[in-house]
């Protein structure tokens, strides 16, 4: 009988392209033994048809045609697989820096980071945009894989010395935790087994990495936001009276009895009930789903914020923040772009460019820069109307959000409030 | 202090906030309904997330025609129990009406002609938003496929350039004439279903438990005798004990050996199961990439 009471862990994946970043994850699920025979004899029907000298396990993530064609992942495709003591989502990301956005796409919801390089080739380009991105991110964890260590005589030196010289270049970033592992997605060294090639390696196996990693602080425990999503209004005889305030928990704790405040009106009340299907609770946390119902008759829609009186998010239409941009057409200065943030929905106007990142060396570009597809930079915007926000690094829930082209409907910006 | 939930919780967390979403972000949304545990389990959780609200969308239900009649019987008491309406679009009338035409040959089936009917009931009833149970460990097209999917004014996906979908920030914006998709357990396995179906002691159609049924074997899957598969000369009816990992049409859906009486005894198997809960799906083995080619044309 599987455990009922696991944990999930997020992660996603990069590398550049050709560094067996979907071998490995192939391999994890391979070897945890997460693929099925029908799925493993597909691939290798498909594999000895190619011609190819072992069964591809990349044939697994990669899924669209137009990925197999080209043996390149282009989408971040989701995988699951789960241990006794996990259940794992893996948003597995293309490398190459066309798809930054996907990238990009795959790191807001991460726990960790997974990032892989080529023993042969060392810290490359993509080793720092994928790392920049996870640090932006806010990706509380980082696991760097050194694969192909079967194609450096499994050498410490080679091992060392990319570690040295991505610590060097991470010092700059802001991630808390890094783990290093030498390993060959290939054979399956250090990834679910412990490899018998590398005893010079005392450290842990990836796999073992992923089920241990202590995860339960990744989430804001102390500032209790509940962004409103939907007002439930039953309209018969049983609940004449009845307003549940539904929502997620962005972070932090709702009790019942609590005294709130709610934004933007500022008026204060206290918690009558928290319930699900009827059911009440004592308590709310993130990222809970619940329905909050309170002492007072006052006016709250869609988009108004429930929070604690002594612990407020900030509050404003001036907006700093860095912006990843995902579309053809650039970051227009002074455009108007539709915004998305927590369950509001506002227009807004960019102010200023104010430097984008040149990603080889993470310097700053100020000499007039244009955001393009898959450049990040830092801009001010000002809205139509306030936002309830807190810094990103303190909250990702309330700190991000999205802009969106009015022509287009499509989603251009990804944004981290400063 | 431990705030933590359990992946079951966490994923239902997950869910209802995306059943909330499409209740505040469109007019005119529904629930496509197969009669399968994934659209069961998407109904219930709906009924969790307004509660003690109705359910604010209807149940769809594109009818092939050749359904199991314990799929029906299920479908109407669940109707009547959750008090939401059902809307059944028939694949036989877009075939009476000349929209499709029925495909020859033994190995015939409705599914692709599905598509159709399912598109005319959209326009007919001018759904902005349809959510299916889909999840994205079933298929590897799925896997690529977002929460909030969008559909252009022919229904179709084009899988190469979708949004990006970031945090838990769902842009359900769009034009006139086109639709979305909305997949609520996207992030759910086949394993975590059964799992909440047994935790939340949700009642399912019989097929899913063991039972004596008469079945061939075409190409490795059991199929079900049913006077709408015509059987080859040299297929030969076998009775067997047998139960359903999943449930489609009759003509594609493949039965597997199985004693399992009880959800407990189902999450035994599928825990240790060795094949995919569609490795028994006809439809799915026509090509390599039959699924995303089906999926483009705006299939469920």
């Amino acid at each position: 009988m599987s455990n009922q009471s696991t944990e999930i862990l997020r992660f996603t994946t990069a590398g550049s392209v050709d560094d067996g970043k979907s071998t490995l994850i192939g391999r994890l699920l391979y070897d945890s033994k997460s693929i099925f025979e029908d799925q493993y004899d597909n691939i290798k029907a498909t594999s000895e048809r190619r011609g190819e000298q072992y069964v591809n396990l990349a044939l697994l993530t990669d899924g669209l045609r137009a990925e197999r064609e080209q043996g390149i992942t282009i989408d971040v495709a989701y995988r699951y697989f789960s241990t006794p003591k996990r259940k794992f989502i893996i948003a597995d990301t293309p490398g190459h820096i066309q798809y930054t956005r996907n990238m990009v796409t795959g790191a807001s919801t991460a726990n960790l980071a997974l990032i892989l390089i080529d023993a042969r080739q060392g810290v490359v380009e993509q080793t720092r945009r994928h790392s920049l991105i996870a640090s932006l991110l806010g990706i509380p964890h980082v696991a760097v894989c050194i694969n192909k260590m079967d194609l450096v005589d499994y050498s410490q030196e080679v091992y060392d010395k990319i570690i040295s010289d991505y610590k060097t270049f991470a010092s700059k970033l802001k991630i808390k935790d890094f783990h290093f592992i030498p390993l060959t997605a290939l054979h399956g060294d250090n990834v679910v087994h412990r490899s018998d090639k590398m005893n010079w390696y005392e450290g842990v196996t990836l796999m073992y990495l992923l089920e241990n990693l202590h995860i339960a602080n990744d989430q804001n425990h102390v500032d209790a936001r509940f962004p409103v999503q939907y007002v439930i209004r039953p309209y018969n005889d049983a609940f004449h009276d009845y307003r549940g305030y539904a929502g997620r928990m962005s972070s932090g704790v709702l009790r019942k009895g609590d005294k709130v405040s709610v934004l933007p009106s500022g008026f204060s009340t206290t918690v009558k009930s928290i319930e699900l299907d009827g059911k009440e609770m004592e308590e709310a946390f993130a990222p809970m789903s619940v329905t909050v119902l309170l002492e007072d008759d006052i006016d709250i829609s869609r988009g108004d914020m429930i929070t604690r009186p002594n612990n407020q998010p900030e509050q404003g239409q001036d907006i700093e923040a860095m912006i990843c941009w995902m579309a053809d057409r650039p970051l227009q200065l002074n455009g108007k772009y539709a915004l998305k943030h927590t369950t509001k929905d506002v227009r807004c106007v960019v102010k200023e460019v104010k430097y984008k990142f040149d990603i080889s060396n993470l310097s700053r570009i100020t000499d007039n820069p244009e955001i393009k597809m898959n450049d990040i930079g830092r801009i001010s915007l000002r809205t139509t109307a306030p936002l309830f926000y807190d810094s990103y690094t303190k909250n990702r829930e309330t700190g991000s959000f999205i802009l969106i082209d009015e022509g287009t409907n499509v989603t251009v910006g990804a944004g981290m409030i400063i | 202090m431990a705030y933590t939930l359990n992946h079951l919780k966490t994923l239902e967390a997950e869910s209802i906030f995306i059943l909330r979403e499409v209740a505040a972000q469109f007019q005119n949304a529904a629930i496509l309904f197969s009669g399968g545990k994934d659209s069961i389990i998407v109904t219930y959780l709906a009924k969790k997330a307004f509660y003690p609200a109705p359910i604010p969308f209807p149940l769809v239900h594109i009818d092939t025609g050749h359904n199991f009649q314990e799929t029906l019987d299920y479908r109407d008491e669940l109707v009547k129990t959750l008090g939401v309406k059902l809307i059944v679009g028939s694949v036989q009338e877009s075939i009476d009406n000349g929209r499709v035409a029925e495909e020859r040959g033994v190995n015939a089936s409705r599914i692709r002609l599905q598509t159709t009917t399912l598109l005319d009931t959209i326009e007919q009833y001018k759904f902005d938003a349809c959510m299916g149970g889909a999840r994205r460990d079933e298929e590897k097209a799925r896997a690529k496929e977002r929460f909030f999917s969008h559909r252009d004014e022919f229904g179709q996906w084009d899988p190469k350039n979708q949004r990006p979908e970031l945090w838990n920030l769902f842009n359900g914006r769009k034009s006139m004439g086109e639709h979305f998709r909305v997949f609520p357990i996207s992030n759910w396995t086949e394993l975590d279903v059964w799992q909440y179906l047994a935790e939340e002691k949700i009642p399912l159609p019989s097929l899913y438990y063991t039972h004596k049924r008469r079945v061939f074997n075409r190409d490795g899957t059991w199929l079900a005798e049913s006077p709408v598969i015509p059987m080859k000369p040299n297929e030969v009816i076998e009775e067997h004990i047998v139960r359903f990992r999943t449930i489609g049409d009759i003509t594609s859906t493949g039965a597997t050996f199985s004693e399992a009486s009880t959800i407990e005894d189902i999450i035994q198997e599928v825990a240790t199961a060795r094949t995919t809960e569609r490795g028994g799906r006809a439809d799915d083995k026509r090509s390599e990439t039959s699924m995303e080619d089906r999926k483009k044309e705006g299939y469920f």
